[in-house]
């Protein structure tokens, strides 16, 4: 049911660092999951999950490491994945980057993580704020040894009692990243946005939050709202584990205790048919063995008063050419040959704008005999002060046993998800 | 200040230095001593040498230290268990610090340390952690049995820590209570025993639940996935936990969502389906599932796993989120190839082109694999919705066009499973298949070809051109390519014989003589055998009409699918396959989806199978009222050797001597009619003497018991005019997995035989068939079991009479009074059906009374006995009535016209001496005959007029 072992492995297969929970699996089998992983590869049939003998390998890569778990069990794939990047994650916020250089500095400590977050193979204590109450790098300055938060155990088990701030604050924001899909007609075959409430919480004691939105259940269900007040149909919402579930599922009030500093509160996601934020239309015209040229148009679909910032359009292009011209209405374009991209910088982009952008490219006479792909156009921006969905923060209410007053600060930003359009 | 330093020690004795180092008196030195030997531990060098001397600082204050000490330990305390015994004192007295940082790590540590020894030490440390006032040592010490139970589970059962691991379920800490429910599933799950350790009642079932509101994201996956295993009461409790387990669906950590996944879908297999309960579930359980697809690409295809499973399970859940699953150019090619699984399998005719628009997009990219599997994917959508193959025929065609080598191949394996679904249609694009011959390199691709010019010989000119330069290469290709090479030259030669002899004699001779393949050679020699003896039966056989294929492939088989369903999110979920197939040892019992109990229902759309099962089982004394037992009693029918009742499809012996078989002999006149001279200048060698192995022949001898089955088979026998029922349907196979039966009761040489057909509609094999009667009114019972010794594959069939006979012990009066209950099992499931046994299958041949015997007892037997029907449709006249009841052993005592109209005076004998007295009123140019019966048993008059009807209306 559960992880076997946890190894960290360089990108040749080596082990960095290891720990074996459970010791039914021989730790040297870890040397075969390379000539494994290039076994698959060769045969097309990558897998996140690779088998040899009765030893199942799950694995997940991050910067130049392979995280890896093993078990001869039926276990619990699902979890062991979730629970392989919650140690990315862990670990990112004790050394600020996980990678091989910051494993050998720190394997000290990351045996001492290792050993608190799983137990025999089962996850125990995965936030790293409350893991930094008792594991710390200076471990070995402390003149009392640390004793367990009571967080670790509590129902509350990701804050901790006693934090104090001179200035209550807590800070929202509203971040909704939009999903899109074009085909080569033009055709939009996905459109979605995901959506997240970010918080920054800096509040003393144990506050107990009730977050107000814009919900249309929740308008329904009280007959509030009503018809002035425009309300957003969330259709899957995911919430912190501070988040009261079964409140929720009851009568659609956010309540909690947020952790300390910052997390994700809540996730959502719905479908909409809302025009493309920034269109694209895009010709490409390939003379082989010549030349290639390339015409994009961009336009922006959003209201005149919002203004998209750091637009960048990315074209990929085929990585035999040379010589670029561009020429641009506005902003400038520049070909990044390593990654055989042309990238469209516009600083500002007013809603309701079109601009346009020529490339000129020469080929090489000799064709490369391997067929390349068409990697679809990508954009990325950011439109500040304005949702997509519409949602909106109608309160967040705050109380804490001592009363205190608390400001909360809300901002919004749209930016661009998995924006693919893709070309002929 | 970065650790890297304590790895760059390289110097020679540094073994030895390190040894004076922790040794030293100095605390720090002695720290950096031991991060040195742990870093040297972590790269590999074996530190093991230095265990005393580790040992020896684990007493010390610093916790940090003490960690790393604790951690050689675990490391190589296996490697040196004598001196482990060493540690024990220190881990003893630890458990009693005063810090439950020290207590928890003590304890934790002590239960990986892998030494039988050891763990004598560890139990009463465990005990007393067990009841720690702090939830943080509780909750380690709840993991600590476990691994204790992985070392020795004598031990912990002995010294009763399961009952203590139960007593933590009600533990106030919800952490405490979700590791010791981890606990106690690892240990039930690893227990000879089973789930006997770990009995889930209604009422623990209520604290996990509220745990499950309180306790960290993990634990909450650990108290699900035990929830999983339970099986409520019944529909009322299925339904309150899914309510307290929806809320889950919310959760931000994927793992949670599919385990609260799992829980819903099993438990909803025990609601009403058509209730509303299962509406709002089938709608909460799609946005989740949807959204899993934004998380990490290794979370994703497991979800896509998962997803698969789900839509074969319940195909309403995503059917509207097709456009998810669209895939994107950077998601990781085990998640494309998995998308594309699941776009087939939501493909319907609503959504069909778009899904068609993409898969045509995707043929086109640079991935191979995915390219390959988008082409096949568009063979299914055409396969699977009809309204759309056109187009996708068209589409294939557009791609072979692109003369991509493997595109082309791709389609042509595709095409093929076209033809096979809609035959006749497409077969124009023929010609367009035949340019690309020369490309196909691939054995799938070069077979589906060949089989394509076998199959369409006659149309296609040159066909025999085409397969000889393919049998020019015999040798060398790949067995596949030779067995289709093989049939559709055979196929060629029956439908053009005229001058392709040449060539079936080579690839004959090429398969039975230069050979080693067996299958290769066995087809060859049936086919050469069927060709020389009788070539109208090898045309028969050969060019039989094939059965369609089905819509959908690689569905799992149903059982399996159950099966998988209790594993979501598991190992088991993503390989589907049962744990027992890549587990070691006992992977626990079969999981089974749990069933809805059919009292609980109103509106059950099952209820008369349910009931069918209640009755067998109420009626059958000897087998416990349950339906396992049901099951096992099946099973343990006599599957013996008796193969008396199968009807073997064997050929008659062949009338010709061997020696005098021609391949191309006599017996190819019929094929070669328009030919004005039938050819016989075959070369001698080619006498089939020779090469026919000995066992080809047929069985030497028949069975005595078969005699009069494969005489009826023949129409050797004459005891069988008498009527027998047309088969009608038992079992029909969309209700029945697949299954269907089809059968009719029939008498030959005063025999009883229930002839039967069973055909497999599934997709798999079916095989362990037996059968079952219940208790009834004749007492029949089969004279031996079942016999289908060979297992009957997909799309065949199998003929089997099964011989019956009445046994006494075996009576019980049934209403109706010829109703029969019958059980069949296969390896699939078992199934339930009753039927009614003609009655005038029990009519004697002694029931014919003389004139004055029949007036008497007409007279004797009372009028409140005697019963009027009326029989329709008869258009036969009353000489014909009485020739056709005749042959059913109802013989006609008296006729009488009596205005106009003939009175037939009848009487029948059953074998138990029930003497039943009939008059028939027949009216010329009136379809309609007015029938009255009398007898002393009145009960039977029903049943006698079903077996009129029959026999005057077959």
């Amino acid at each position: 049911m559960s992880v076997s072992a946890i190894y960290f492995l360089d990108m040749k297969g080596k082990v960095l660092i290891s720990r074996n929970y459970r010791g039914d699996i021989d730790m040297s089998l870890i040397d075969k999951l390379l000539p494994l992983m290039m076994d698959n590869e060769e045969e097309g049939k990558q897998s996140p999950i690779i088998t040899h003998g009765n030893v199942s390998f799950m694995f997940i890569k991050h910067s130049n490491l392979y995280l890896v778990a093993t078990t001869k069990k039926n276990a619990n794939v699902a979890m062991v994945f979730t629970i392989l990047h919650k140690i990315v994650q862990v670990f990112n916020e004790y050394f600020r980057e996980l990678e091989e250089e910051s494993i050998r500095d720190n394997f000290v400590i990351i045996y001492e993580l290792l050993d608190e977050l799983v137990d025999f193979g089962y996850p125990q204590t995965t936030d790293s704020k409350i893991l930094q109450e008792y594991i710390t790098q200076e471990g070995q300055k402390l003149e009392v040894a640390p004793k367990p938060p009571p967080a670790i155990t509590n129902a509350v088990s990701w804050r901790s009692e006693g934090v104090r701030y001179r200035k209550n604050e807590v800070f929202l924001d509203v971040i909704e990243s939009v999903n899109l899909l074009v085909n080569t007609n033009g055709n939009v075959l996905r459109s979605e946005i995901v959506g997240a409430i970010k918080m920054r919480v800096f509040l003393s004691g144990m506050p107990e939050l009730r977050l107000g939105l814009n919900d249309k259940i929740l308008f329904e269900n009280t007959g509030t709202g009503g018809g002035k007040s425009k309300s957003v149909e969330l259709e899957d919402v995911k919430f912190h584990q501070c988040v009261r579930l079964s409140r929720f599922e009851n009568d659609r009030t956010i309540s909690f205790i947020p952790p300390d500093g910052e997390f994700e509160l809540m996730s959502y996601r719905l479908n909409t048919h809302v025009k493309p934020l920034i269109w694209i239309e895009s010709v490409i015209e390939k003379h082989s063995h010549s030349r290639v040229e390339y015409m994009i148009k961009a336009k922006s679909q959003f209201k005149r008063r919002s203004t998209a910032n750091n637009v960048e359009i990315i074209i990929s292009v085929p990585s035999d050419v040379d010589s670029p011209k561009f020429k641009t209405t506005v902003g400038y374009a520049k070909y990044v040959p390593q990654e055989d991209k042309v990238i469209w910088n516009i600083k500002s982009f007013p809603g309701g704008k079109e601009y346009l952008m020529r490339a000129h490219f020469n080929l090489p006479s000799v064709e490369a005999e391997e067929q390349e792909g068409k990697p679809p156009i990508a954009v990325k921006f950011e439109i500040p002060y304005f949702t997509t969905s519409g949602i909106q923060v109608r309160y967040l209410k705050i109380i804490e046993k001592s009363g205190y007053q608390a400001l909360p600060w809300v901002r919004y930003i749209t930016q661009n998800g998995d924006y693919q359009i893709r070309v002929m | 200040m970065s650790d890297s330093k304590y790895f760059t020690t390289t110097k020679k004795g540094e073994i030895y230095e390190l040894k004076a180092d922790l040794n030293s008196d100095k605390k720090e030195k002695k720290k950096e001593a031991v991060k040195k030997v742990i870093a040297s531990m972590t790269i590999g060098k074996d530190v093991s040498s230095l265990f005393p001397d580790v040992v020896n600082c684990m007493q010390t204050d610093n916790l940090e230290l003490k960690k790393l000490v604790y951690l050689y330990l675990m490391n190589y305390a296996k490697s040196q268990p004598d001196m482990a015994i060493m540690a024990v004192n220190t881990f003893v007295k630890d458990c009693d610090d005063t810090n439950p940082l020290i207590r928890a790590l003590a304890v934790r540590t002590m239960g990986c340390i892998r030494v039988d020894k050891i763990t004598e030490y560890l139990c009463e440390p465990l005990r007393k952690c067990l009841k720690d006032e702090d939830p943080y040592v509780q909750k380690t010490a709840a993991v600590c049995v476990a691994k204790l139970y992985d070392i020795n589970p004598q031990l912990v059962e002995d010294q009763g820590f399961i009952d203590q691991l139960k007593d933590l379920l009600t533990a106030s800490n919800p952490m405490v209570v979700a590791n010791a429910v981890a606990a106690l599933s690892e240990i039930s799950e690893a227990s000879p025993s089973g789930s006997a350790l770990f009995d889930l009642n209604s009422q623990t079932i209520n604290k996990l639940l509220t745990a499950l509101n309180e306790c960290t994201e993990w634990g909450q996956i650990f108290i699900l996935d035990s929830l999983a295993n339970f099986t409520p009461k019944d529909e009322k409790e299925a339904q309150s936990i899914c309510e307290r387990v929806t809320p889950r669906l919310a959760h931000a950590n994927a793992a949670v969502v599919l385990s609260a996944v799992k829980v819903l879908m099993k438990f909803m297999e025990m609601m009403d389906p058509s209730g509303d309960y299962i509406d709002t579930l089938v709608k909460k359980l799609s946005p989740p599932l949807v959204t899993l697809l934004s998380a990490e690409p290794e979370v994703q295809y497991v979800a896509l796993r998962n997803i698969n499973l789900i839509v074969q399970k319940r195909a309403d859940i995503l059917k509207h989120e097709m456009k998810v699953f669209f895939v994107k150019y950077n998601d990781p090619i085990y998640v494309k190839l998995e998308k594309l699984d699941i776009m087939i399998r939501l493909a319907s005719q609503g959504n069909i082109a778009q899904v068609l628009a993409e898969l045509k997009e995707y043929a086109t990219e640079v991935d191979v694999d995915f390219v390959r599997k988008s082409v096949r994917a568009i063979g299914r959508c055409a396969i699977k919705v009809e309204q759309s193959a056109e187009r996708c025929v068209s589409t294939l065609l557009d791609l072979i066009q692109t003369k991509v080598n493997y595109v082309v191949q791709e389609a042509i394996v595709v095409i093929k499973d076209i033809f096979r679904k809609y035959p006749n249609k497409y077969e124009s694009i023929i010609a367009t298949l035949c340019e690309n011959l020369d490309t196909l390199d691939e054995p799938e691709a070069r077979a589906s070809m060949i089989w394509i010019i076998g199959e369409y010989a006659e149309r296609i000119d040159n066909a025999d051109e085409l397969l000889e330069s393919f049998v020019e290469g015999f040798q060398d290709e790949n067995s596949q390519v030779q067995l289709q090479l093989l049939t559709a030259v055979v196929k060629l030669f029956l439908k053009r014989p005229q001058n392709t002899q040449e060539l079936v004699q080579s690839v004959l001779t090429l398969s039975t003589q230069n050979s080693d393949n067996p299958d290769l050679r066995d087809r060859g020699y049936i086919y050469w055998r069927l060709l020389s003896t009788d070539p109208a039966a090898a045309k028969n056989v050969v060019l039989a009409e094939k059965p369609l294929i089905s819509e959908e492939t690689d569905l799992i088989e149903p059982t399996l699918l159950d099966e998988l369903i209790c594993y979501i999110g598991s190992l088991a979920s993503v390989y589907h396959k049962p744990p027992s197939a890549f587990v070691e040892g006992r992977a626990g019992a079969r999981r089974a989806l749990p069933t809805r109990s059919s009292g609980s229902g109103s509106a059950s759309p099952e209820p008369a199978a349910a009931q069918q099962v209640q009755e067998v089982l109420t009626v059958i004394p000897t087998t416990p009222a349950s339906q396992n037992d049901l099951l096992g009693d099946l099973v343990n029918l006599d599957l013996g050797p008796s193969n008396q009742q199968f009807m073997s499809p064997a050929p008659p012996a062949p009338a010709q001597d061997s020696s005098s078989f021609d391949l191309l002999g006599g017996g190819l006149d019929s094929l070669l009619d328009a030919q004005p001279q039938p050819i016989q200048q075959s070369t001698p060698s080619m006498g089939l003497g020779g090469p026919i192995p000995q066992a080809a022949a047929p069985p030497g001898g028949v069975p005595p018991g078969n005699l009069g089955v494969l005489g009826d088979l023949f129409g050797v026998g004459s005891a069988s005019e008498e009527y027998v029922a047309p088969k009608e349907v038992w079992l029909e196979a969309p209700k029945c997995k697949g299954l269907e039966l089809k059968g009719t009761f029939s008498k030959r040489m005063n025999n009883y035989y229930m002839d039967m057909t069973f055909t497999n509609k599934a997709m798999q094999q079916m095989s362990g068939f037996a059968i079952q009667l219940n208790k009834n009114s004749f007492g029949l019972v089969p004279a031996q079991a079942l016999n289908i010794s060979s297992p009957l594959n997909a799309n065949q069939h199998i003929d089997v009479s099964l011989q019956l006979v009445i046994n006494a012990q075996h009576m019980q009066r049934m209403d109706p009074l010829m109703n029969l209950q019958v059980a069949i099992k296969n390896n699939i499931d078992v199934f339930y059906f009753s039927a009614l046994v003609p009655m005038y299958l029990f009519f004697t041949a002694d029931g014919n009374m003389d004139k004055k015997y029949f007036l008497n007892s007409w007279k004797d037997i009372p009028s409140q006995n005697e019963s009027a029907f009326v029989i329709n449709n008869v258009t036969l006249n009353s000489d014909e009535i009485q020739e056709k009841l005749n042959k059913s052993k109802v013989f006609t005592v008296a006729k009488r016209r009596v205005e106009g109209q003939d009175m037939l005076y009848q009487s029948m004998k059953l074998v138990n001496n029930v003497e039943i007295l009939a008059e028939l009123k027949v009216q010329p140019d009136n379809p309609t005959l007015n029938l009255a019966i009398k007898s002393k048993v009145v009960d039977v008059a029903p049943a006698v007029f079903h077996s009129f009807n029959m026999i005057l209306h077959g």
